[in-house]
């Protein structure tokens, strides 16, 4: 098994808008991006297990080519500063990605 | 056509840059030196409490450089967004500045205010003839939301940077606008295609951020000819690759490939990053279309109310176990006591430690760590009963006597004396919509003034 953290270079989570939260996972090399492209790796089954939240709740995955990278964008539980709001910028969400793995 | 350079110095104004990478761009002859004062991202605070999140001496010290190296070589100054969220008092705080830049250096020059807070009054209008729709997953604006929004703002497009730069205004100071406005418009008046000058400042709009090692305080240049441009860093230490450019084209964005502003949308599929040199980065291939109607995207917010918080941890292992039981049973003390008044607050508790970063979206239930932190925070109508909430749930902590409770003294440590703070108005975001318009410029009015002209004596 591999940790996604092995394979990408890039990991974060940020705001994409006070609504959304968007997911980059930019990985180290093309062999690796193809697969998790190829393989369907990152879907969303995988993105609603990952953070308890119904697949509605999802709004893309995208792989981005020229990044080497894929994208997931959800909606945020709780709108960026309204009362329960834990992360303004949204910019530590992404620790659950860390340590997924995966059969490569 | 020939190559215009735009220089931009840092990503948003106020976070500064190192001199030698600006002058190393002002050696380049720029056509225009472009920045983005703003961003939502801190929240929606600011928007409402008409406060800038940028230092005012920061602001300064950036805008100092950047108004007396374009007079020098007598070319325009282009903000966005100023002040942070781009609403009056934004902007007046940034004109502010200006004026006493001008002031202080005996600096004389037109200069351009454009406006870009709009009246509720024609938000209420256009919604009533259906030109309002909600930027989803924002619910849909009611006539109620709407009237508790205590300010909008609306994002404008290259459109009346354009106007402003056909005065021949040498500083150009705007409210909220689109990010890549302020570094495309010059190039969209000068003919050079939309699609490549909106994507040059998508990426100039973070400036250093698109490099490698990225950085937010120093300087970046594009440049745009007839059917690509390049941009490159300004630091020597750094540089552009195709990965950092591209890489930068997902920050903060839904959807990478579709990039949707005031009037169209940017289309990166076919887009092609080509490294130039090493540290040059090509970019062709953006396509641009114009949308059936020119939409400008609102932003607003309401007061929620006031918020007091007191800031504590806990080091007991049993309290730490019994954390869930005790702030259920704190919440029900509280509520009980103040029942007779029929208060209305709102009160939460951040468990640093276990699940205060991620909250519904955290994977891990229970905690790993020997300590805790904890803030609680009251928000409620004013100050006086938010600083109350607190104050009560803040003592009924202390000393909440939980199954099992061994250090009988008190429940947690409080870092600092007073234990309590007031946080002032709080603001949520109410707006955050499309409107239609005829005229890309109607909501932004503009205003010309000479600055720093002396009065006859």
């Amino acid at each position: 098994m591999t940790r996604l953290m092995d394979v990408a270079e890039v990991i974060r989570s940020k705001n994409s808008g006070p609504y959304e939260l968007t997911f980059d996972i930019i990985f180290k090399d093309w062999k690796m991006f193809r697969e998790f492209c190829d393989r369907n790796l990152i879907h969303h089954g995988l993105v609603a297990r990952l953070y308890n939240i119904p697949e509605k709740k999802i709004i893309n995955i995208v792989p981005f080519h020229p990044a080497k990278a894929i994208k997931v964008t959800i909606e945020r539980p709780v709108v960026s500063g309204a009362l329960g709001d834990t992360d303004v910028y949204g910019a530590q969400q992404h620790a659950p990605w860390l340590s997924l793995e995966f059969d490569l | 056509m020939e190559a215009l350079r735009v220089l931009s110095p840092t990503a948003i104004l106020g976070y500064g840059f190192p001199m030698e990478s600006f002058m190393r761009g002002m050696e380049q002859h720029p056509h225009a030196i472009a920045v983005d004062a703003g961003s939502t991202d801190p929240g929606p605070y600011y928007l409402g409490a008409g406060y800038s999140f940028t230092d005012r001496m920061a602001v300064k010290r950036d805008l100092q450089i950047m108004i007396s190296a374009a007079l020098s070589e007598g070319i325009p100054v282009i903000i966005g967004s100023a002040g942070g969220c781009g609403g009056e008092p934004h902007l007046e705080w940034t004109l502010k500045i200006i004026r006493e830049i001008a002031e202080e250096n005996g600096f004389t020059f037109k200069m351009a205010t454009v406006h870009a807070e709009i009246p509720k009054d024609i938000v209420l209008e256009r919604m009533r003839r259906g030109k309002v729709a909600p930027l989803s997953p924002a619910p849909e604006l009611t006539e109620k939301e709407l009237e508790h929004t205590v300010r909008v703002v609306g994002q404008m497009g290259v459109e009346p940077f354009i106007k402003a730069l056909e005065t021949g205004a040498q500083v150009i100071v705007a409210g909220r606008a689109y990010d890549p406005a302020v570094f495309a418009a010059l190039p969209v008046q000068k003919g050079y295609d939309k699609a490549l000058a909106i994507h040059m400042g998508k990426i100039l709009e973070c400036a250093c951020i698109a490099a490698t090692p990225g950085s937010g305080s120093d300087c970046i240049i594009g440049s745009i000819r007839d059917n690509a441009f390049t941009v490159e860093p300004l630091n020597p230490g750094r540089k552009c690759t195709t990965l950092s450019v591209a890489a930068h084209t997902l920050y903060e964005k839904t959807n990478p490939y579709l990039l949707p502003g005031p009037g169209g949308t940017l289309n990166l599929t076919e887009t092609e990053f080509i490294q130039e040199t090493d540290r040059r980065v090509q970019v062709r291939g953006s396509r641009y279309a114009a949308s059936d109607s020119y939409q400008v995207k609102l932003e607003g917010v309401k007061r929620i109310g006031f918020r007091t918080l007191s800031i504590a941890g806990t080091r007991d292992p049993n309290m730490i176990r019994s954390i869930d039981e005790v702030v259920e049973g704190v919440r029900e003390r509280v509520a009980d006591n103040f029942k007779q008044s029929s208060l209305d607050y709102y009160l939460d508790f951040k468990i640093y430690g276990k699940n205060a970063v991620m909250g519904p979206l955290e994977p891990l239930r229970k905690t790993q760590s020997h300590e805790l932190g904890v803030i609680i925070e009251a928000v409620a109508k004013d100050q006086e009963m938010a600083d109350t909430i607190c104050s009560f749930a803040r003592s009924t902590m202390l000393h909440y006597g939980y199954e099992g409770r061994v250090s009988t003294a008190g429940n947690l440590a409080f870092p600092y004396s007073p234990s309590d703070f007031k946080a002032g108005g709080v603001y949520a975001f109410s707006v955050y919509h499309l409107m239609d318009v005829s005229d890309p410029c109607e909501l932004f009015p503009m205003e010309i003034e000479v600055v720093g002209r002396r009065e006859k004596e």
